[in-house]
């Protein structure tokens, strides 16, 4: 499977990953993206008929704590609000999540 | 204070003997390293304050004579949480992040009271082969400081060499570990999938992530992955098994005599270069002079180890780096108008070049259209590389061949190429795919760079990757070589 990937689906799959590219980094992403998956090419050809896709090399079961919440001292709150970028009474504050400079979605 | 030719057992009777004391043993340590990072730049960050602090305290108990870590001065790769010490796995999105908790692996450092003396440099998100990713520095092998320590660990890898600590934490997700220990002629273990805790190691790609220690020598590695291995609770891919003393059995009458040994005639290929090749094949007589059985064997899955990685890994990061949005901690992009704009700018600005594109392979190889074709594909691969693994494994006790391809390359010769960057992890991301323990040891010098030897081992096999790579070290001398530092070009 060669190089699939044009500057459009490279700004699609951006999107998803919610980032984006200047003009110029688009540019350079999607040529080194192009050659990165050449390299893949090699792996599709290979027949994996009847191969189960191994996800983990452990073969454990998952297990689940107990769903009980864990409590934390009013200093461990705060150690952790502190490593927020915006807060306000003890919150984590966010911009508006409607844009208010269109007339939103 | 200089590391070399000491080890773990000697500083430690130094300490308890008070031929030394800790505050005495961490100043001098640090000044070591202060003098030499103009040079290396291999921390982000020195941890003098609460090092002495905490130096200071174990004058006073005493060290106790029952415990080798006891005031020893280590270092602590930056992907790894240390609750108070900035915590920025060398990314621009994590720049202030002060963690609230200890990773486990440090938490057990702490109840034995080491020294942490600082956060190394590693490729951005442990991502990378040289640690030219990182977004703060880049760091220089001691043994010419124009080429790369090799990465991710690249800045443990460094100290370690230049004589600075016994050992330094890293991680290794596809031969981060192994690969900086090769290209600086030091130890470095990556031990089984589920032998170390990875709680409070910042993800890359969980499925592949372990931790384990880059050392001077063999048996100070052994015994201290003893101490930072078992079962931990908030990590449910850790083994319950019984954890060995690995050190215990290395002392004079180790020996691999009877050890069967595989060679994968794949790992000796036309790709990798003939000077490593002759310090691979003088490891191989060495050994067979020492009573060991080496066959070539075929493992013929290897070539696909590196595209099927670079589909896998990046997936997992693609998910694992969604937590750095830019609300709960880390950077925030200024200038934005709304939610979705706090999301890009800031995942946009924050993240570095090689992040970026490994979130963008993975997003890719995971949406709809591209899932059967890449990831499900890579995935049936990793089986394939696993069952060389078990299929060896049958017949022999380890595997042995080069960490790397090649020894270091220069600073700057392979950043514009990414393709050509991720082919320098060849013959260590197999081992991650399949999960079992793999070594790097120092086995000899290309122009006159160190060159490593991998072993590998079975699954929660450690000991006898230890044993034989304690046996190779004690029988050689290429461990007792040290760079000259400031001598060089």
């Amino acid at each position: 499977m060669a190089n699939q990937l044009d500057e459009q689906a490279v700004e699609h799959v951006a999107s998803l990953a919610k980032l984006e590219f200047d003009k110029n980094e688009l540019s350079k992403i999607t040529g080194q993206l192009g050659n990165i998956m050449d390299m893949f090419s090699e792996l599709q050809s290979k027949d994996v008929k009847d191969v189960e896709p191994m996800i983990s090399p452990t073969d454990m079961d998952t297990v689940l704590r107990d769903d009980k919440a864990e409590h934390i001292s009013k200093d461990e709150r705060q150690a952790i609000l502190d490593n927020a970028p915006d807060t306000e009474n003890g919150l984590i504050k966010v911009p508006a999540i409607i844009d208010e400079s269109e007339d939103g979605e | 204070m200089n590391f070399y030719d000491t080890n773990l057992t000697q500083v430690h009777n130094d300490l308890v003997n008070k031929r030394i004391s800790v505050t005495e043993l961490t100043k001098e340590t640090l000044t070591n390293i202060k003098a030499h990072e103009k040079d290396l730049k291999a921390y982000l960050h020195l941890n003098e304050d609460a090092a002495l602090k905490e130096a200071a305290a174990l004058d006073k108990e005493g060290v106790p004579a029952d415990d080798v870590i006891a005031g020893m001065p280590l270092a602590v790769k930056d992907n790894i949480l240390t609750k108070g010490l900035t915590t920025t796995a060398a990314s621009k999105i994590l720049e202030n992040f002060n963690p609230v908790y200890d990773a486990t692996v440090v938490a057990k450092l702490n109840q034995h009271h080491f020294i942490n003396v600082g956060k190394t440099n590693l490729d951005e998100f442990a991502m990378g082969s040289s640690t030219e990713n990182s977004a703060f520095q880049t760091t220089s092998n001691p043994w010419d400081l124009t080429r790369v320590p090799g990465g991710s660990s690249g800045g443990s890898a460094a100290s370690v060499a230049a004589g600075e600590v016994l050992g330094a934490l890293g991680t290794d997700t596809g031969g981060s570990i192994r690969m900086p220990a090769s290209f600086n002629g030091i130890v470095g273990m990556k031990p089984t999938y589920g032998r170390v805790s990875r709680w409070g190691v910042i993800a890359f790609a969980s499925s592949f992530d372990q931790v384990g220690w880059l050392t001077q020598n063999v048996k100070d590695n052994a015994t201290l992955m003893s101490i930072i291995s078992g079962q931990d609770k908030h990590d449910m891919t850790t083994s319950d098994r019984e954890v060995p003393d690995f050190a215990a059995e290395l002392n004079d009458s180790a020996d691999v005599k009877g050890l069967k040994i595989a060679v994968p005639k794949e790992y000796m290929s036309d790709d990798v270069d003939a000077g490593v090749r002759k310090v691979i094949m003088d490891a191989v007589k060495h050994f067979e002079s020492l009573g060991a059985s080496v066959d070539e064997v075929s493992m013929p899955n290897t070539k696909y180890g590196v595209p099927a990685y670079y589909i896998l890994a990046p997936s997992e990061a693609s998910s694992n780096l969604q937590r750095y949005d830019g609300i709960r901690y880390g950077f925030r992009a200024k200038d934005v108008k709304n939610l979705e704009d706090v999301y890009v700018k800031s995942r946009s600005e924050g993240f570095g070049a090689e992040v970026k594109r490994r979130i963008m392979l993975g997003t890719f190889s995971l949406s709809a259209g591209s899932y059967d074709a890449y990831f499900l594909q890579a995935a049936k691969i990793r089986r394939l590389i696993t069952n060389d693994f078990i299929n060896v494994f049958k017949d022999y006790d380890l595997i042995i061949g080069p960490t790397g391809a090649h020894p270091a390359f220069k600073i700057g010769s392979e950043t514009e190429d990414p393709r050509k960057m991720y082919m320098n992890d060849i013959l260590t991301v197999p081992v991650n795919m399949a999960g079992v323990p793999a070594m790097s040891v120092p086995a000899g010098f290309s122009e006159g760079l160190p060159v490593g030897l991998q072993i590998i081992g079975k699954m929660f096999d450690e000991k006898t990757v230890y044993k034989a790579g304690y046996v190779f070290e004690q029988t050689t001398d290429f461990h007792k070589q040290h760079p000259q530092l400031g001598g060089q070009n």
